[in-house]
């Protein structure tokens, strides 16, 4: 029987004290994401019990306990705290999934400062904008990735540390780098825990917008009370589990879901830090028995392309539930999990600026293939009409998906930006950027963005971040950046360029092109297919119609071109 | 193909993978090292990895056989290419 007992039944007489109550937690107490998961797990009993399996590239196995992780973060809180990192200073995460990456998480929760997780994969461009941003004070990465920080040090004059976890001692450390090797450290058993509060900051994930710059969106402390709830009613996670979220802690769903969600209720988690393939990832749901799993529609239409013939090399019979999240899951996924694992995924929808799920097919619920479902309790989402923004009454009509502002886990601001962040509310609604409808049993039955920002993989990227960083490779005159449909991906990243005088375009000219944006920006930003202009479309007031190219590629009606420039 | 002109290749390749995918240069690469598994190239970065493929060679891989098994090694891109040279 899940956890949720009945959707109907919690609908009825919902309030977030539920989670309070369950967490302990008075309105005033203090409120500590990183005691929450390691030391309040151990004083529970489970000190001895698997916090996590990890499993990295060539067979590198580890295995830590609840009071394993309860001293590692001691133990880096100490170190950071020694090196005069206070209660609010920003410290970036930018580390592939290794052991360090998580437990870091909970050492710099533990001493008050706020964690920023970046994606290892951003190049260093990506990586300067979000450091300046957040003027972070320290950096945790890994020796692979340290050329990218060396190299926009300059540029960052609020960055003061530089911790390396994986120092091998045979080339010497250079300009504000500091060793930290978990390893070698003396396990610190007790440390003074900052007492942070609920609006206490605690997370800063950066997200990409139409727009601008990427916004870091603040969390506090107090987000635990919804991420706590919906990973057990909705992820349904028990005591007995063993669970494995695919997410990389870069991203939201990896702090929320692969982080404070299963260790604040004592689950046991795996990781798999080696590069995505079908046999990989069922011989890790059979070797670890992997009863409860939360990946992205990209991973599993992945595996349905891998083909189902080398599923019966693998008992998978441990897995119980399972459920995705990241971009909306087509009815054929839903359907062929079904079929493969006889049960379907269930898709969760929610955002970085959301926290945590809002709208869901519960565990038990009917489930519609194809449909985002219902709103958690204690969800108030509706979608609005985008002239008037007044909930959409009428089942089937396409409106703005919008939730009334008040859970937990919602948000606090951008980061430095709050314009930006007041935009998003509109006649005391929070609009979630994203388009859908509801059909006459309230299931929501998600359409695409409300903006021109890309969904590659479950991860936006911004259309005007690509365009500029286009702009700074020698050859392009003029860039415009759109989705393209993608089968696997959803989305990909498609430019159109047109180049400057004395240089011919050509395949050698477009690999260079999208290897000079991959190592800027991010593989996810790299466009993966380049066309060559003559002259942009553009608006009499010569602003690029990048309208008019998104519908080329979606072979979509190009509506109104009356503001089109004539030659 | 001769023995010269396959090591040749090899070399081409792992050039290109070595100077485009790996950022520390204190890791060895060599005809073997998984690239795709180990996460080395991701499945993104993958696509660039093609068209230089395609690009140098004057090749056309067709999508299906681009897969990240196929892509998984110096020695296996460079077999998969050899199917398309004349």
């Amino acid at each position: 029987m899940p956890d949720l007992v009945s959707y109907e039944e919690r609908l009825k007489n919902f309030d977030w004290s539920v989670s309070e109550n369950e967490l302990e937690y008075k309105e005033g107490d203090i409120i500590n994401i990183g005691w929450y998961c390691s030391d309040r797990i151990c004083q529970k009993g489970k000190a001895d019990k698997i916090a996590l399996y990890y499993e990295g590239f060539g067979g590198v196995e580890k295995k830590y306990t609840f009071n394993d992780i309860r001293l590692a973060g001691n133990t880096i809180g100490t170190f950071l705290r020694n090196l005069g990192i206070k209660n609010e200073d920003r410290v970036c995460l930018f580390m592939d999934r290794i052991p360090e990456l998580y437990l870091s998480f909970l050492g710099v929760l533990k001493i008050g400062a706020i964690v920023q997780p970046l994606f290892s994969a951003f190049g260093d461009e990506s990586l300067f904008v979000r450091l300046e941003n957040a003027q972070t004070r320290a950096i945790i990465t890994q020796r692979k990735h340290l050329p990218k920080v060396r190299k926009i040090l300059d540029r960052l004059p609020h960055l003061e540390f530089i911790i390396l976890v994986d120092h091998n001692k045979t080339k010497p450390l250079e300009n504000k780098e500091v060793a930290f090797s978990m390893e070698e450290s003396l396990p610190v058993e007790n440390m003074e825990i900052f007492p942070t509060v609920a609006e206490s900051p605690s997370v800063l994930h950066y997200t990409s917008g139409t727009t601008g710059q990427p916004k870091g969106v603040k969390h506090v402390h107090y987000s635990l009370i919804s991420q706590y709830l919906t990973t057990k009613w909705i992820l349904d996670l028990r005591d007995d589990d063993i669970y494995w979220c695919t997410a990389d802690p870069g991203w939201v769903t990896g702090t929320s879901y692969g982080i404070i969600g299963p260790w604040s209720l004592g689950i046991t988690q795996c990781v798999l830090d080696t590069g995505f393939s079908a046999q990989a990832w069922y011989r890790f749901i059979g070797k670890y028995r992997i009863t409860m799993w939360y990946s992205a529609p990209t991973a599993i239409r992945s595996l349905m392309k891998a083909g189902d013939e080398i599923i019966k090399e693998f008992d998978l019979s441990s897995l119980r539930h399972l459920a995705s999240v990241g971009e909306p899951l087509n009815s054929e996924a839903v359907i062929w999990s079904e079929k493969i694992f006889g049960k379907p995924f269930l898709d969760t929808f929610w955002q970085t600026e959301t926290g945590s799920i809002m709208i869901t097919n519960f565990p038990g619920m009917k489930v519609k293939p194809g449909s985002m479902g219902k709103p958690f309790p204690g969800i108030s989402g509706v979608v609005l009409d985008p002239e008037i923004f007044q909930p959409i009454i009428e089942p089937g009509k396409i409106g703005l998906i919008a939730f009334k502002p008040g859970w937990p886990s919602m948000m606090r601001s951008y980061w430095n930006n709050e314009e930006k962040y007041r935009e998003k509310f509109v006649n005391g609604w929070y609009l979630s950027g994203d388009k859908a409808s509801i059909d006459n049993e309230g299931y929501f039955w998600f359409v695409g963005r409300d903006d021109d920002v890309i969904n590659t993989a479950g991860h936006l990227v911004s259309p005007f971040e690509v365009e500029s960083a286009l702009l700074e490779h020698p050859a392009v005159g003029e860039s415009a950046v759109v989705a393209k449909p993608d089968e696997v991906n959803m989305e990909v990243v498609k430019a159109f360029i047109t180049l400057k005088p004395g240089f011919t375009p050509g395949p050698d000219l477009e690999l260079e092109i999208m290897n000079f944006i991959r190592k800027k920006l991010s593989p996810l930003a790299m466009p993966q297919d380049i066309e060559y202009m003559e002259k942009l479309p553009k608006t009499r007031s010569g602003k690029i119609m990048r309208r008019l190219l998104h519908a080329k590629e979606w072979g979509e009606d190009i509506g109104d071109i009356s503001t089109l420039e004539n030659d | 193909m001769e023995e010269n002109n396959l090591k040749e290749m090899k070399d081409l390749v792992l050039n290109y993978v070595i100077n485009e995918y790996i950022e520390d240069e204190d890791e060895t690469i060599t005809y073997d090292t998984p690239l795709i598994s180990s996460g080395y190239v991701d499945s993104f970065s993958m696509v660039s990895l093609l068209v230089f493929l395609e690009n140098k060679f004057k090749i056309k891989i067709p999508p299906n056989k681009a897969t990240p098994e196929a892509f998984d090694s110096v020695n296996s891109i460079v077999s998969l290419v050899n199917q398309y040279l004349n």
